[in-house]
């Protein structure tokens, strides 16, 4: 929030071109820098080599070195130089001795499948130093040695930075030629997931409005007395752990559920409904576990909305629903905004609460980025997903502060 | 293997972190590692204690969760403190291929032709044999589905289908239900029609299915009457036949098969003890008090013979059972499971 008051006191604290370092600032920054390390520590150091990952690309050079060397100069548009299957048979034997082939090939079958059997099944049964006739003892080996692809993947693997997995996270990926098109569609799925997931955040904070701003308007125009009571109904859900409420809704909504066994039984329905694993059950316990974000921030503003100007409008001859829509409707705005913008940011997020309760296309970012991270131990894709993530509530974090004029949300 | 227990090796580890300091200069004890939980209690009363006693020797057992990973960074770190690890067909082949366990000298072990065809590796000796079945509560169908081709009529059956999340064994499944001999399956996958044919088969079920992920979750989809028919771990199958009660019926026919393998890493200070280890629960007197604890099969053909008539039909190594079964084909997944799992992905998603 540039301008604001805090934020020049806090510029003050780090920009000494003016006047001559004042002890108390200094004071002040000692202060702060305790916790200041720590985030950095915690926060932004491990954020940043995960980033980090997304674009880096390390694997392939030091282990194909002088392959990599000896493309150099390689034009892509024929096969490349006799030096350079040299190279890729001597690169491939050390890195056999060393044990770092695994990784170079998991990398490069990332980009080309079949790449990692390729560099084993060579590995295996390598020419011998100094044959006559490399390139074609290699390509007899296997007919890949003679496309230009594989000899492609290598220098596109060359580092120290790659655009594979970002592109890959947004269904794109570099042909060889090196320009960059589409996925073919039956490996097409990140587009869909993005849209899908800014869908279902967009539905469950809709709904969490609809039932919020009632709620808080209902509370923040009570007593006291009567109001807190109910806010504790509120808050005791919010204090529940995230999991064990995501638990009882499979209790609550499964085949052989609560909800259906009411409901066969009072004979409602002849057939269980179909309550889980599709996109009605994790709209409903997604609403349920953030409707609390958007209650809140609501009623905290709703609070401060004084109840003469009301008074006042409507002595001035404002029917009910003028009243609302004119005076206490645009008094509200903030909290609105805040309690949308909690709601929205956390939602796309959400993890376990889908993979629990939803089928298997109702599964958003979060899902693929754990799926690369600890399935398949893809942390190039898992960090690509990260930052689609990041980048999409950034750019949402921006357009807020378009409308609302600079204003830093007040959350509670 | 179920992947539970990882608190009980972190109890062993210092275990054995303990009696290394007591030992000082003296060598480490073996130490062998497996999956821990009622897998690893009963490989504790059949393998681990009559071990000792009857070789008069002392070993250590740790437990781990699987994942090439760890096994790597085992050798990388050069602090290997692993001798015998129980290892999944994946890691065997990942490796083996990069290096990481010595070679078996099968002579040791009796020969190759003791052991099933598929139990027999350059780098590892087949433990135990477990398959993904299709189950059913037979307390709700009566006239039960016999084959693959039986799980994808929903016409006759209907009700959801359970399938494990993920390519692996679902395109198998699939091309069975398809038509396609077990032989051909494959060669089958190998091919781009072939990869399209399997996944126009699973779009005719898409709509009924319900995926899983954890091996716990088949028998419970199954007990909650969420699902019609499920593929799953035939362990878990049986264990909740027989604690929970249930009436779950498993089919055979045409099932998935495959096989965790003893392994010793590759430069262990103790590699005769870890060969002589081998030996002794490769026997198959010993392979056969390991079933009727937990519904595993073993690897040795002899085994089968000593094994309680009424356990055998339950294992899948039973004659009946492992006759139409088909191994994974471990090497075909660990080639192509990036593009498979990407293209599994966006199916899914579609």
């Amino acid at each position: 929030m540039p301008g604001s008051p805090a934020d020049v006191r806090l510029r003050g604290l780090i920009d000494t071109r003016g006047a001559p370092p004042d002890p108390a600032r200094w004071r002040a920054a000692a202060l702060v820098a305790p916790l200041f390390l720590f985030l950095a520590a915690t926060f932004l150091a491990p954020i940043g080599a995960m980033m980090w990952r997304a674009v880096g690309d390390g694997e392939v050079a030091p282990v194909f070195a002088r392959t990599l060397s000896a493309l150099d100069g390689w034009d892509g548009r024929a096969l490349p130089a006799d030096a350079a299957y040299a190279a890729v048979v001597a690169d491939i034997r050390q890195a056999r001795a060393d044990g770092t082939l695994a990784s170079a090939a998991t990398r490069l079958n990332y980009d080309v499948n079949g790449y990692r059997s390729l560099l084993f099944s060579t590995a295996r049964r390598l020419p011998a130093d100094g044959a006559a006739d490399v390139r074609q003892a290699l390509i007899a080996l296997n007919p890949l040695w003679g496309e230009r692809e594989t000899w492609a993947a290598i220098r596109r693997a060359a580092g120290p930075v790659t655009d594979l997995y970002l592109l890959a996270a947004l269904d794109l990926r570099r042909d060889a030629e090196g320009s960059v098109a589409s996925a073919p569609a039956d490996q097409s799925v990140f587009r869909t997931v993005l849209f899908r997931t800014l869908w279902i955040a967009s539905v469950v904070t809709a709904i969490c409005l609809a039932l919020g701003y009632p709620a808080a308007y209902l509370l923040a125009r009570l007593p006291e007395k009567t109001a807190n009571p109910l806010l504790i109904l509120i808050l005791v859900p919010f204090w529940t752990s995230l999991l064990v409420r995501t638990a009882a809704w499979v209790v609550l909504l499964q085949r052989e559920g609560v909800i259906n066994a009411f409901l066969l039984g009072t004979g409602m329905t002849a057939e269980p409904l179909p309550m889980i694993y599709n996109r009605f059950a994790v709209y409903v316990a997604m609403v349920h576990i953030l409707l609390p974000f958007m209650i809140l921030p609501l009623y905290s503003v709703m609070r401060g909305i004084p109840a003469a100007h009301m008074r006042a409008a409507a002595s001035l001859g404002a029917r009910p629903f003028t009243v609302f829509r004119r005076v206490f409707l645009p008094q509200s705005a903030a909290g609105v905004a805040a309690g949308s913008l909690l709601v929205f940011i956390q939602a796309i997020g959400y993890y376990v609460t889908p993979a629990l309760v939803g089928g298997a296309d109702d599964q958003m970012v979060s899902y693929f980025i754990a799926f690369y991270a600890s399935r398949t131990i893809n942390w190039g894709m898992a960090a690509a997903l990260s930052i689609l993530l990041v980048a999409a509530t950034a750019a949402l974090f921006l357009v807020y502060r378009r409308l609302a004029g600079g204003q830093m949300p007040r959350l509670g | 293997m179920g992947r539970a227990g990882s608190r009980m090796g972190r109890v062993w580890m210092l275990a054995a972190a303990a009696t290394m300091v007591a030992g000082a200069a003296a060598a480490r004890d073996l130490t062998v590692v497996s999956w821990g939980g009622a897998y690893q209690d009963a490989q504790r009363q059949v393998y681990f204690k009559p071990f000792m006693d009857s070789l008069k020797t002392r070993m250590v057992e740790e437990s781990w969760d699987g994942g090439i990973g760890v096994l790597r960074a085992k050798m990388q770190g050069g602090a290997n403190t692993w001798d015998v690890v129980q290892v999944e067909s994946e890691e065997l082949v990942i490796g083996c291929e990069e290096g990481l366990f010595e070679k078996v000298d099968w002579s040791k072990y009796g020969g190759q032709d003791a052991y099933l065809k598929d139990a027999v590796h350059e780098c590892g000796v087949g433990a135990i044999v477990y398959n993904f079945v299709l189950a059913y509560d037979a307390d709700r169908i009566k006239d039960g589905p016999k084959n693959w081709a039986d799980f994808w009529n929903v016409q006759k059956w209907p009700g959801k289908r359970a399938l494990r999340k993920g390519p692996k064994t679902n395109l198998e499944f699939a091309l069975m239900a398809d038509g396609v001999a077990p032989a051909d399956v494959y060669k089958t996958l190998a091919t781009d029609a072939g990869v399209e044919r399997a996944f126009r088969k699973l779009d005719q079920l898409k709509g009924n299915v319900v995926w899983w992920e954890k091996g716990a979750q088949p028998p419970q989809l199954l007990a909650a009457g969420e699902a019609a028919m499920v593929s799953a771990y035939n362990g878990r199958i049986g264990a909740a036949n027989k604690t929970d009660k249930k009436n779950f019926a498993i089919v055979w026919n045409n099932s998935l098969y495959t096989i965790d393998s003893w392994v010793i890493m590759k430069g262990s200070p103790n590699k005769a003890q870890a060969e002589s280890y081998i030996a002794y629960v490769s026997k198959p007197e010993n392979q056969a008090k390991l079933p009727p604890l937990i519904p595993y099969g073993v690897t040795h053909k002899g085994a089968n013979a000593a094994i309680d008539k009424a356990v055998l039909p339950q294992l899948p190594t039973a004659p009946e059972n492992i006759a139409s079964a088909l191994y994974i084909d471990e090497p075909f997944w660990v080639e192509n499971i990036d593009k498979l799992n990407q293209r599994f992905n966006a199916w899914v998603a579609r």
